[in-house]
């Protein structure tokens, strides 16, 4: 394999509050290679939506990157002038929110929005780029394009609009798609479209994709690869039929043992006790400790560095050299 | 749209009606206008005449129909106090106050987006500080107090603008214009500010707020991540969207400037609808207050409608909503 298409490396982000600075995301070091699909996982707060802002630059004050290094292609872009960046937004990298219903302008014409992003990014003539724009419409399975593309967003159904917003995302061809939760406000059916789609593209361009989401369901069925966060850290990542079939790390496993299955075991469903600490009191060694069956003094003392084992690769002291007793 | 339209017209007849309804009753009311007319040694017999002759002795319902069929042709009857047609009096002041409110509105939304957009933009500037200081003073200092602090500096202390009046006008059919001789532009400045002040005010604030609620919206978030430029943002994007509002406010408000012309005229001596109401006022002359009142609320009235009619044209929501619907 060549030069990943994203290259994340000890990525920190800050978020500086009344009470002193808060820890979002700690240490994240991750890589998407060309055409790949690598799903983030984890709870409401875990750091997924952040990492995913932190890498297409839309870090808000009173937040920043305070530290590690963003590649895209090799090139450095956590440290880019403003304008330079923009010019990556929208051109290099793509981005979906979660919510289609918001994500577009309501008084401009899907096909406005469109053109005056291909227009922004790609030295194309009016006409030219509304052809792109139909095309574009096309190739996201919005029936008659070229009657649609005067359509405003109000008459668009969600997930539509969801595929108009994709539209957007790709309409400059760029190398990494990241997708925040694009399929959390749409129902079930359209879901699994818009997982297919999105997958279906990537594929198609070579388009490298980072999927947010915390629905483990759409991380089997549409990544190739999965990152676990919990509490702005990476727990686990590894290839998605191993981390899901055999999940090292203890949260992994809770996670995993919270999917319900189709089996027809009637098992209770795993739950994990607790929740997940606030960014003002993480604790001390490994942020997971409190709420994990299998910590030992280690655990609450010094905080675990990601190790291989295997394809995969687990933040957890259980794996460190020496073996202990085995966690399953 | 057309029904939209026809339906909104019907309702603003109703309306009229209604308003005139009221400035009837005020010939009811306010005394009886015989009295203002005579003096004290006219015989019964004579004031019964001029009764007469008025047809003020008609049934209350005969008399209303007449009032209202005249109104609707713009005739008002005679002033007590001038001998002249209200009708002519007021077409003769019309251009006057129409002129100074026009250039007040201008003045307020221009200064007021600009100021608005700026300060939503540009949170910690000093410039901001400043605007929001102006806006404070805008506010709670009273149009009449201000005239007259202005008067006092650039008329009296600087000599720069004329204190009172409309300069020189040119007759442009039944209009007059104050626009096209300098003294008349010059004379406007100071009214027209004066009057546009608290409206500026009005909307660089919500111009503001409006504008720093759609920069945190979704879709201008998506337009970033689009990695479309700052300028298409903030002037495509966010400036579009705050407009509804200040179309609404800017349009209603254009009603109360005309309104609230009376102080700034009185200040200036602008010789408008305001200065000749606030003269009827003081001589009860009840058919041109009657005749006022009429006209302002058909002006009111009338932007209503126009308001109504401009949202559809900016928010394409808004036009099948209404097709919709009916």
């Amino acid at each position: 394999m060549t030069e990943p298409v994203l290259s994340v490396r000890n990525l920190q982000v800050e978020f500086a509050s009344r009470r002193g600075t808060l820890r979002a995301i700690d240490s994240v070091s991750f890589d998407i290679a060309k055409g790949e699909v690598l799903g983030v996982v984890g709870e409401s707060g875990a750091g997924k939506s952040v990492t995913g802002l932190a890498v297409i630059g839309l870090i808000d004050p009173p937040g920043r990157i305070s530290g590690g290094e963003i590649r895209l292609s090799g090139l450095r872009i956590d440290n880019l002038p403003p304008e330079e960046m923009r010019r990556v937004r929208g051109k290099r990298i793509g981005m979906i929110f979660q919510d289609p219903l918001t994500s577009l302008n309501p008084l401009y014409k899907i096909g406005d929005q469109l053109i005056e992003t291909i227009r922004t990014h790609l030295n194309l003539s009016e006409t030219a780029a509304r052809r792109r724009a139909i095309d574009l419409l096309a190739e996201v399975g919005i029936p008659a394009p070229e009657k649609r593309i005067d359509g405003y967003p109000h008459e668009f159904s969600g997930g539509m609009r969801q595929r108009v917003v994709i539209a957007l995302a790709i309409c400059a061809e760029p190398e990494l798609i990241i997708a925040d939760e694009p399929t959390t406000a749409l129902d079930v059916s359209v879901q699994a479209q818009i997982i297919s789609l999105i997958k279906r593209l990537g594929r198609d361009h070579g388009t490298a994709v980072m999927l947010v989401t915390h629905d483990m369901g759409v991380i089997a069925e549409a990544s190739d690869r999965v990152a676990v966060m919990y509490a702005g850290r990476v727990a686990e990542i590894g290839p998605v039929q191993d981390v899901v079939r055999n999940p090292l790390h203890p949260y992994a496993k809770g996670l995993m043992g919270a999917i319900p299955t189709l089996a027809g075991d009637d098992k209770r469903l795993v739950q994990i006790p607790g929740s997940m600490p606030r960014l003002s009191a993480i604790p001390r060694g490994c942020s997971f400790n409190p709420r994990c069956a299998f910590a030992f003094d280690r655990c609450r003392i010094e905080r675990p560095e990601p190790l291989p084992r295997g394809t995969q690769s687990v933040a957890c002291h259980l794996y460190d050299s020496v073996p202990t007793e085995s966690a399953a | 749209m057309l029904a939209f339209t026809l339906r909104r017209a019907i309702q603003a007849i109703g309306v009229m009606i209604a308003v005139g309804i009221i400035s009837f009753s005020m010939f009811r009311f306010a005394g009886d206008p015989v009295n203002q007319m005579v003096g004290m040694d006219t015989s019964g017999a004579e004031r019964a005449a001029i009764r007469k002759s008025l047809g003020l002795d008609d049934p209350v319902i005969v008399q209303f129909g007449r009032y209202i069929g005249n109104a609707a042709q713009f005739k008002f009857g005679v002033s007590y106090q001038f001998r002249l047609p209200v009708s002519n009096l007021l077409m003769e002041r019309m251009p006057a106050t129409l002129e100074l409110a026009i250039c007040a509105t201008i003045f307020a939304m221009l200064c007021g987006i600009l100021m608005g957009v700026y300060s939503a933009l540009r949170r910690d500037s000093w410039l901001t500080h400043a605007f929001q200081a102006i806006s404070l003073i805008g506010i709670s200092l009273p149009t009449f107090l201000i005239g007259i602090l202005m008067i006092y500096l650039f008329s009296v202390t600087l000599g720069w603008l004329p204190s009172f009046g409309r300069g020189d006008v040119v007759h442009i059919g039944w209009w007059t214009t104050g626009l096209l001789t300098l003294s008349g532009l010059k004379a406007l400045i100071m009214p027209s500010i004066t009057l546009g002040l608290f409206q500026m005010t009005l909307i660089m604030r919500l111009v503001r707020t409006e504008m720093l609620e759609v920069m945190r919206t979704d879709y201008i978030r998506f337009a970033r991540a689009r990695g479309l430029t700052t300028r298409a943002i903030h002037f495509g994007h966010a400036l579009r969207n705050t407009l509804i509002p200040v179309i609404t406010v800017a349009g209603l408000q254009f009603g109360s400037v005309i309104a609230f012309a009376i102080i700034t005229e009185t200040v200036f001596q602008w010789p408008g609808m305001g200065l000749l109401f606030v003269q009827a006022v003081q001589n009860v002359d009840i058919p041109i207050m009657a005749a006022y009142l009429m006209m302002v609320s058909l002006i009111f009235v009338t932007i209503n409608l126009v308001v109504d009619i401009l949202y559809t044209i900016v928010d394409p929501r808004l036009r099948s909503t209404i097709s919709r619907a009916h």
